[in-house]
């Protein structure tokens, strides 16, 4: 049996572009789980692949778009919100996900998250938390905790880290909610949720670096970071998001914000309507 | 009368912003997004008020990185799309610039050139980002821009770029200083009927069958949009036909460079557009664009009346240089006289081309176009040299 025979047995393998497998990530990364859970909640909800875009950015998690078969973009590192605002504008019959790296939606891609949470464009942003910079091999992030070791922290890191789902909220997105990759079913219903909710869509994924992050900060392997997430999460709906810091004794989980707000595109419509209206009186225009 | 939504056919008293914006819009753009900054406001402002009407879609975003990213979404969504800066946003723009050059996304950049470095001159026009265009993003490629000298001009040369963008798969600029972007002139817009507009060729072959990054003969591979069921993966990376990551192949990466830059370079005769006075018995050619070749003309005209036989070439299209008229022109004259708003950008090719014959260069900086006197002046030392 060839590979690609193997790989179609899977029962998600209609998602994926089976010909791009294996996958380049490491053994024990968290962003395979992620891909499943995200596969898996495209398979419950029946979507139309035809109108579904996946956009992501640089780094680990910025591979998925090329591993999800249907039209994808895989941008410059940072830009996958701006690019797939672009899209989503241009043609709002679209659906679409981003699924990137915290280093490229908080980082080098910070300002176009809270801008396109800001104007509640239609979105799901799904957001592989692994606390470093993967692919580059392991230097510090946005979220990397305080006193953890990467390549450029040889001595600890001394800058204080995102708390993701408080920044979300704050900046306007009307879905928030946090998971690690031990929640597999949780986290499904989750991704499921965003994707039929309208607005600006942020879920955020804690997720395993055994090979690099993990291996420098003494985190043991893959299942003991597994169990690891076992003992310190804690499941609480509706949890104030300012108030739910990742901490080495707690992960606080769960659905942090769930609201109903005009989207860009639904206000956009409003004005349009209102315009044509007017009619041709308004293209009488004056230089 | 019910007017044309997308296009004013009649005479105005125009911006040559505003006529860029209204020249966008005749040629189909139905996106645009910007940042604001002066001298180029005046862009976002018309299509923040024009999009809307012609059912298209204008967004502020955050940052020039950003305006630049959605444009290149907005067209692979399926839009002609178009986003306008000056200096320091097209400085911000190179990085995805160099993504619509590797992706081959037609869209439309446009720079109202003002004084520069850095933050500069706001207000001030310049021709300081002529070598910035061509060089700007990393890596190699070549690039289609043309220079409107008139506010006529910003509207035609618009729709030419939007084109040459949909022909090509490739960002196009429109490059004006910025006294052409404010210049207010008359503005002949034509009836729709006498607009020449380019859509982007679409694949003809079922989705199982298609290669989204296999040329044609022409090197242009046809593009099949988001949505429309050919499960398009792009990505800024080195890639095989199929738009799939390959980034250690030494002759993919080959290829592929090399097809970005040729189905330009081959196809320079069709994008080179030049405007020529006077210039078949000329002894000293001016080889101008923009506003500096606008006093060209009258030094040439100037120089002909002082009993010197002076031409005029006017570059329309900058990138790619037209080389082979620079190179035939300097065969025949005996000097070359080239003004420009800068320190010495397009003088560098034509010095290049030019090889023998003596290049006479007039920079000026500061905000003051130059006159025809000046010009003149130096028309006349080369006639005596």
């Amino acid at each position: 049996m060839t590979a690609i025979q193997e790989f179609e047995k899977h029962p998600l393998a209609k998602y994926l572009r089976l010909e791009r497998f294996p996958h380049i990530w490491c053994e024990g990364c968290g962003d395979g789980i992620i891909l499943n859970c995200f596969a898996k909640a495209l398979d419950d909800l029946g979507v139309n692949m035809d109108k579904f875009v996946v956009v992501s950015g640089i780094g680990c998690m910025g591979r998925v778009a090329g591993y999800i078969k249907c039209d994808s973009f895989h941008t410059t590192h940072g830009r996958p919100i701006a690019l797939a605002t672009g899209i989503k504008l241009a043609n709002p019959k679209l659906t679409i996900a981003v699924i990137s790296g915290d280093g490229d939606l908080f980082a080098i891609g910070g300002n176009h998250f809270i801008h396109a949470a800001r104007r509640n464009v239609d979105m799901t942003v799904i957001c592989s938390n692994n606390f470093n910079y993967g692919m580059t091999g392991g230097q510090v992030g946005p979220t990397t905790p305080l006193d953890s070791y990467t390549t450029t922290t040889p001595y600890g890191n001394i800058e204080h880290p995102f708390n993701l789902v408080h920044l979300a909220a704050a900046a306007g997105a009307v879905y928030v909610a946090r998971w690690t990759v031990l929640h597999v079913k949780r986290l499904t219903e989750s991704i499921k949720k965003a994707l039929q909710k309208k607005g600006f869509k942020f879920i955020e994924v804690i997720s395993p670096c055994p090979e690099i992050y993990g291996r420098r900060n003494k985190l043991g392997k893959a299942i003991d970071i597994m169990k690891r997430y076992r003992q310190i999460s804690e499941i609480r709906h509706g949890y104030d998001p300012a108030k739910a810091e990742i901490t080495r004794e707690k992960i606080i989980v769960g659905e942090f914000i769930d609201i109903e707000k005009p989207t860009y595109g639904e206000l956009l419509q409003k004005q349009f309507l209102m315009i044509q209206k007017k009619g041709d009186g308004r293209l009488k225009l004056r230089e | 009368m019910t007017m044309h939504r997308e296009v004013l056919t009649g005479k105005h008293l125009m911006q040559g912003d505003i006529a860029c914006a209204e020249g966008a819009i005749a040629a189909g753009c139905k996106f645009f997004a910007g940042y604001p900054i002066t001298p180029a406001t005046e862009i976002a402002e018309r299509m923040a008020r024009r999009m809307i009407e012609v059912d298209g879609m204008f967004v502020q975003m955050e940052d020039e990185l950003a305006s630049m990213a959605a444009i290149i979404g907005a067209s692979w969504a399926g839009a002609k799309a178009m986003t306008a800066t000056s200096g320091p946003g097209f400085s911000l723009m190179q990085e995805n610039i160099g993504l619509a050059v590797m992706t081959e996304t037609p869209c439309v950049v446009v720079n109202i050139m003002r004084g520069a470095p850095s933050t500069g001159q706001p207000t001030e026009g310049a021709q300081q980002d002529v070598m910035q265009s061509k060089w700007g993003s990393h890596g190699d490629y070549e690039i289609i821009a043309l220079a409107p000298a008139s506010a006529q001009e910003m509207f035609d040369l618009t729709i030419e770029c939007f084109n040459f963008a949909e022909t090509y798969r490739a960002p196009t600029f429109l490059l004006a200083d910025g006294f052409t972007g404010h210049l207010w002139e008359r503005v002949v817009i034509p009836p729709p009927e006498e607009i020449k507009t380019v859509e982007r060729k679409k694949p003809v072959v079922p989705a199982d069958k298609y290669l989204p990054f296999k040329p044609d003969e022409d090197l242009v591979p046809p593009m099949a949009c988001f949505g429309e069921g050919y499960s398009v993966h792009v990505t800024g990376l080195t890639h095989d036909e199929l738009g799939y990551p390959k980034t250690t192949d030494p002759k993919i990466q080959h290829e592929l460079v090399n097809r970005l830059c040729e189905k330009i370079r081959k196809n320079s005769d069709k994008i080179i557009r030049t405007y020529e006075f006077m210039l078949e018995d000329a002894d000293i050619a001016v080889i101008a664009y923009g506003i500096p070749s606008r006093s060209s003309l009258s030094a040439v005209k100037m120089a002909r009346e002082a009993g010197i036989k002076a031409g005029l070439l006017r570059l329309i299209t900058v990138w790619p240089f037209p080389e082979k008229k620079v190179e035939e022109l300097s065969s025949h004259v005996e000097a070359i006289v080239v003004p420009e708003m800068n320190c010495g950008q397009v003088v560098r090719e034509v010095e290049r081309v030019a090889k023998e014959t003596p290049v006479h260069f007039l920079s000026k900086i500061g905000g003051e176009p130059h006159s025809p006197s000046e010009i003149f002046e130096v028309i006349r030392r080369a006639a005596k040299a």
